[in-house]
């Protein structure tokens, strides 16, 4: 047999005859598949308007829309009585139809694309490159799914956001100071005045943000510094793992935590004192998500200062200095764009944090000071405007979406003069 | 002299002080976890067990199947509410003619308990015209009360029992037949509107789907980002906004990706709601940054010399790359992901927004069935005002808790035994 003779021709090796013969069979099916059922979706939501009974035309885009949704349950199966049945039959074979053209074309294109291979097959043919350019080109589109992710998430946020600032206008949104959008706006009527103004609900974030912080960064700072500077290696490999804990619990565990047995653990030691706390008061709330958020900062912090080279701690030293005021007077000017990096990215962090505040602070937004009242933040808002709620063009729910673009910049802004500030850091001592 | 020993005394104690703060400041946080443990265990253990009551039901041909037919449709249709009734009074003979006593005395059993009894005989028919005696659930007040969470000493009008329950219930405790078992529905049913009836099957099932979609799509998707980031990608602008993008993608707060799946996931694309796949798309989004950062992270622990020496035999790049260099980095992957299944599980705020949060009785069969998740479980019973979800959501935040730790500790594992010393 000239098997050996015939493996010398060939110009890669068999298996990548086997991987290109079988990506051209399955991929230009699998394109052709993707593109008819998007293709003919929109084709038939569009054309099965006609079939509509000419009331549901005449009110408008919404309408056809809701009665699109019905005729889409009502055909798988679900027995909707607004929904004609004529209306319902042709959607059927339309649907009934669409699959057997999609079905016979995703055969065809599959069978084309064998053919093409059999055809060009051949001993010479560079097939290792092909079939790495299309492993290759697989890769490279992965990686762009977060640049789409980013885009996404930017896109339907300003989209929404546009459409909401014409209805209410940015200076009204974040200057006002009177926030109570579940109060329904009546057909027509301009966007009621005061009723979209935010600057409560970024007072309420703020102020429950600055207590978490309160907590975290002198916790977190000097437990950093311990692990860094005092403690043992092996205290360190124990205790280091035990804060990261706090980092990985659940977030709707701390909300339970929050609501259920600190919120009335302060309302109790505060009527001890004689004050009236709030049930679901900021610091309740604050005081949980500054717990959470301690490894962020110790474990971050804790690198830095471990990374300060050793000889400005001997020179230090040297000099007679204690453990403390080198800490103090080396150490930490020298590991500030660390902490301070650390310290945004936990306060970004809280900015961020959704279900402790869901689940511990209030819903009605106050323009207060006092930490033991009950206050709202944006992210209890986009939750409370959006749960539940299917219309999408309410301003309600636009409002949600300019709370999120808000929270999306800001946290953004955070993180990235964060990472930077980090970064530099890192360069100063690599 | 006395000076510089005064200043040296005052450096001494400034530093005994600053390492003093360091132990308290990690005291603190270590006594937050214990406390954090200690009292979700202490509320979530009794949450495990519940308490039965031990009847006996008259199962009457003439309530179930009056006519004898022996059909499937008739037995279901049958009163077991009034066998249920019959029961009630055979145990407490006073609540017999008397409407506001046995409903007083209904409501010391379960309202599941005639759903139950039906289910019994559809599944033995021969039950039919004998006398059953079982042990059914208690109501979720008089569970409370046998755990000892109702304080008997309220006025009536101020505790969930009537003082005719108590004197009853002291009653059933005296003939021995109230029970304390492990609570098997628990993890066998889905949620129910009665605490003593609620499981997290049906949450744990969808969890595990929405986690199988976002393993699928985000470990693949992830991995090969990671190997043409850190192998292929040529040094240019495009490369650069990929991994700034990447890295600020992992610090967006989770809410924003809830926003983005309402606006895309489920408008654009008309996914439906509440079902894993939805819910599974948008965890995707968010572990893919985890995923791509610690593959990368482990590509590059792989040392050059590995790519250099199967590039040197005639290997081609792509070759000594999947051959050779993810192979070795596998383990640092798996750690990876499993990390970030592990924070998908835990993520609650997106599928809020996503309508993962409801109430759904029945457990779900695929990832296109409305399905609810662990966390979003404990977040609805959390919100509900009846005492006994306050153990049944501790107890679910212990098995979400459970959970965690094992993907943690295989996490650990993976990186500890399988990862390459170079």
């Amino acid at each position: 047999m000239a098997a050996t003779d015939s493996f010398a021709d060939l110009n890669s090796l068999p298996k990548y005859y086997g991987f290109f013969s079988f990506f051209w069979t399955i991929l230009p099916a699998i394109i052709v598949f993707c593109i008819w059922s998007l293709a003919s979706d929109i084709w038939i939501s569009n054309s099965i308007t006609d079939y509509f009974p000419a009331e549901i035309i005449d009110q408008g885009q919404a309408k056809i829309g809701l009665y699109m949704n019905s005729v889409e349950i009502a055909s798988k199966g679900v027995f909707i009585d607004n929904v004609e049945p004529l209306v319902l039959s042709k959607y059927l074979s339309m649907q009934y139809y669409s699959g057997l053209i999609r079905n016979s074309i995703t055969i065809l294109a599959s069978l084309l694309g064998f053919f093409i291979v059999w055809k060009n097959i051949e001993p010479s043919l560079r097939a290792r490159n092909k079939v790495e350019s299309i492993i290759m080109s697989f890769m490279f589109l992965a990686s762009f799914i977060s640049i789409m992710t980013t885009l996404g998430i930017v896109l339907s946020l300003l989209f929404e956001t546009i459409r909401f600032f014409g209805d209410v206008s940015p200076i009204e949104f974040f200057f006002g100071t009177t926030w109570s959008p579940q109060i329904a706006l009546r057909e027509g009527q301009v966007a009621s005045e005061g009723s979209f103004g935010a600057v409560p609900v970024f007072a309420g974030t703020f102020m429950i943000t600055i207590i978490a912080m309160v907590v975290a960064t002198p916790i977190g700072l000097m437990s950093a510094v311990y692990l860094a500077e005092y403690s043992s290696p092996k205290v360190r490999s124990i205790v280091k793992p035990a804060l990261e804990i706090l980092a990985g619990i659940p977030t709707v565990v701390y909300g339970f935590f929050a609501a259920l047995t600190v919120a009335p653990f302060i309302r109790g030691v505060g009527e001890g004192f004689g004050l009236s706390i709030a049930s679901e008061s900021a610091i309740a709330a604050g005081s949980v998500m500054g717990i959470m958020l301690i490894p962020f900062i110790s474990s971050l912090s804790d690198d830095v200062m471990k990374a300060v080279p050793e000889s400005l701690r001997e020179g230090s030293y040297g000099l007679g200095a204690t453990k403390h005021e080198t800490i103090v007077s080396v150490i930490f000017p020298a590991a500030l764009p660390g902490i301070i990096g650390s310290i945004l990215l936990a306060t970004s962090r809280a900015i961020g944090e959704t279900m402790i505040v869901v689940m511990a602070a209030g819903l009605a937004a106050k323009l207060t000071a006092n930490p033991f009242d009950s206050v709202t933040t944006v992210t209890v808002q986009i939750v409370t405007l959006l749960i539940g709620d299917h219309e999408f063009d309410s301003s309600k729910t636009m409002a949600a979406f300019a709370l999120g673009l808000t929270l999306f910049s800001i946290t953004l802004m955070l993180n990235v003069i964060a990472l930077r500030v980090v970064n530099k850091y890192r360069e100063k001592y690599d | 002299m006395i000076n510089s020993d005064k200043f040296h005394k005052s450096r001494m104690r400034k530093e005994k002080f600053f390492q003093f703060y360091g132990i308290i400041a990690i005291l603190m946080a270590l006594s937050f976890l214990i406390i954090l443990a200690y009292t979700i265990g202490s509320k979530g253990l009794p949450g495990f067990f519940q308490t039965y009551i031990n009847a006996s039901f008259d199962i009457s041909q003439e309530y179930v199947d009056p006519e004898n037919t022996g059909d499937e449709e008739v037995i279901k249709k049958g009163r077991y509410r009034k066998v249920f009734k019959e029961g009630v009074i055979n145990i407490f003979p006073e609540a017999a003619d008397n409407r506001a006593t046995y409903r007083q005395a209904s409501k010391i059993f379960s309202k599941g308990v005639s759903y139950q009894l039906r289910n019994m005989v559809l599944e033995n028919n021969d039950l039919i015209g004998t006398k059953i005696n079982i042990e059914v659930l208690a109501s979720s007040e008089i569970d409370q009360l046998h755990k000892g969470n109702i304080d008997r000493n309220l006025p009536e009008n101020l505790r969930p029992v009537s003082d005719w329950q108590l004197k009853s219930y002291d009653q059933l405790i005296q003939q021995g037949l109230i029970k304390t078992k492990f609570n098997v529905n628990f993890f066998t049913k889905g949620d129910s509107r009665n605490p003593e009836e609620a499981g997290i099957l049906g949450a744990l099932v969808g969890s595990a789907l929405t986690l199988l979609i976002t393993l699928v799509l985000s470990f693949p998707l992830g991995v090969a980002t990671a190997i043409y980031l850190e192998e292929f990608a040529p040094k240019n602008k495009l490369t650069d906004i990929i991994e700034i993008n990447i890295n600020n993608l992992a610090a967006v707060p989770s809410i924003v990706f809830g926003l983005l799946g309402l606006a895309v996931i489920l408008n654009i694309f008309g996914i439906p709601r509440s079902i894993p796949l939805a819910g599974g798309l948008v965890l995707t989004l968010m572990t893919l940054p985890t995923v791509i950062i610690s593959s990368r992270a482990s590509l590059r622990s792989v040392p050059p010399s590995i790519r250099e020496a199967a590039l040197g035999i005639g290997a081609s790049k792509q070759q000594a790359v999947f051959h050779h260099v993810v192979p070795s980095a596998a383990p640092g992957m798996f750690t990876g992901t499993i990390i970030g299944m592990a924070q998908a599980l835990g993520e609650t705020a997106p599928l809020l927004m996503m309508g993962r949060v409801a109430f759904i009785v029945e457990v779900p069969q695929s990832i296109m069935d409305p399905a609810t998740v662990l966390p979003a479980q404990v977040y609805l019973w959390a919100d509900s005002p009846e005492r006994g979800f306050e153990e049944k959501t501790s107890a679910a935040i212990m098995t979400l808790v459970v959970f965690l730790i094992v993907m943690n500790s295989l996490a650990v594992y993976c990186r500890k035994k399988l990862e390459k010393k170079w």
